[in-house]
């Protein structure tokens, strides 16, 4: 018998841990393109199933280039922007420190699959660091995007050792948002469900970071 | 629920729990794949452990509620099943949520406008969850779980202080639930749904953290970025237990 104190029956099963995705991936039981009960959660779904094709290393090198686009961002700005609170400070160095480990980790997990971690991009944040409420600004939307990004790669993820760490890691991305957006003055969790974007999304929000 | 995989009727013969597992221990590339990934003689006996450990005994009783016609043995069934019941996980803890913010809001306890805000717009994203995950349980063919008594009253007389670090915990809970199934969904629709949530609860989570004063690192772990670099899942076992409290039998 299943205890009393459950709420729910399925409970009681405790889930059984996946070892490959890609039996998984091949065997949706929803017909592609299923519409989600609320009207808001559509658009997630959407783009984060019309990103196809690619590997876990292609997933892994854009997420490494976000990554290393943050890690830069952080290491610089600790440097430049004056005027942040102490609290705000140590929030920076923290989100430096952060986005440095993610670059190790997703650096080694790569390598581990047998791939080339993709080469630490140049970069140039124009007046990011000018003031205060510029890097700000600039931090939020990078962690926004950040969160996207791994939100719309995922489900296209193969390994479930490589989503768990993909998970692991947008979640911080995600806390890291919430804070910075909770310094601006704006609400931490601005929608219900955050947005999936796909790589080209994502790339062109980037783009005027990265140089040529 | 202490214990990972207690079945009451489990029997390996009978019920296959997890028919890609099972496979995959049939499969010896997959197998080989598999322990390339991870690297480690360790694998071999973890996996199984995994396959002697786990069964589903629920998964008959699922399977003929949605179609008693099919004699197939049926991947997607069992995966669609599967999915159903980290759906149905997610739901309660979902109602818990809504029901522990809306509780809150009607006591009163909370007077600071800001805080009754961020608790108002984080109620109103844990409805939304609400909402979805019920039609996603549907759209599984599957009954969504049912609204679960709950028990705060305790939490709330205490008030705000008491409040929000519960709100806190539940929230970080939630988080580490989301992500530690992640890995256990089939159906990529229902991941992407999932992680959508994930990062929200991880939101929600940073800024009470961050509203209860819990720095970067704070009793127990939970301070606004609590794990580090890398956020810690939590097992359908352990999530439950902590939420235990809050549930009325």
């Amino acid at each position: 018998m299943t205890s009393s104190r459950l709420v729910a029956p399925e409970l009681t099963t405790i889930e059984v841990q996946g070892l490959t995705r890609e039996a998984f991936l091949l065997r949706a039981t929803l017909a592609a393109g299923a519409t989600y009960g609320a009207l808001s959660a559509t658009p997630y779904i959407t783009n984060a199933l019309a990103q196809e094709g690619g590997g876990d290393v292609d997933i892994l090198n854009f997420a490494l280039t976000l990554e290393y686009l943050e890690a830069a961002f952080y290491t610089m700005a600790v440097k430049q922007v004056k005027g942040l609170s102490a609290d705000e400070a140590k929030l920076a160095k923290k989100l430096r420190d952060d986005e440095d480990a993610h670059v190790d980790e997703l650096t080694a997990t790569i390598k581990k699959l047998g791939g080339k971690p993709a080469a630490k991009p140049k970069v140039a944040f124009a007046g990011a660091f000018a003031s205060r409420a510029a890097f700000l600004k600039t931090s939020n939307a990078l962690e926004d995007t950040g969160v996207s990004a791994y939100n719309g790669a995922a489900p296209s993820i193969k390994s479930v050792e490589v989503l768990a760490a993909a998970g692991s890691i947008v979640q911080i991305e995600a806390r890291h948002a919430a804070l910075i957006r909770l310094a601006r003055g704006k609400s931490p969790a601005p929608l219900a469900f955050d947005k999936a974007s796909m790589m080209d999304e994502v790339l062109k929000a980037v783009q005027p970071f990265i140089k040529a | 629920m202490e214990h990972v995989c207690a079945r009451t009727n489990y029997d390996p013969g009978d019920h296959v729990t997890d028919t890609a597992l099972r496979e995959l221990a049939d499969d010896p590339s997959s197998r080989k794949r598999f322990f390339k990934m991870i690297g480690g003689a360790g694998a071999v006996s973890a996996f199984g452990v995994v396959l002697a450990a786990c069964g589903d005994d629920d998964k008959d009783k699922a399977s003929s509620s949605s179609d008693s016609t099919s004699a197939g043995s049926g991947d997607a069934k069992a995966d669609n099943a599967s999915d159903l019941k980290i759906v149905n996980y997610a739901l309660t803890l979902e109602y818990l949520e809504a029901e522990f913010y809306k509780q809150v809001l009607e006591s009163g306890m909370v007077k600071d406008k800001e805080i009754g805000e961020l608790a108002k717009s984080i109620q109103e994203n844990e409805q939304e969850h609400v909402d979805a995950l019920t039609a996603t349980a549907k759209k599984l063919g599957g009954t969504p779980a049912p609204k679960p008594k709950t028990k705060f009253e305790g939490v709330i007389s205490k008030g705000p202080k008491t409040i929000l670090e519960t709100a806190a915990d539940v929230e970080n809970l939630g988080a580490a639930a989301y992500l530690g199934q992640a890995g256990n969904i089939k159906s990529k629709e229902v991941l992407a749904a999932a992680l959508a949530i994930h990062t929200v609860e991880a939101r929600h989570a940073a800024a009470l953290n961050q509203l209860v004063g819990r720095g970067f690192k704070a009793k127990k772990g939970q301070g606004s970025i609590p794990d580090g670099p890398f956020a810690k899942p939590m097992d359908m076992a352990a999530v439950l237990k902590a939420v235990q409290p809050f549930i009325a039998s």
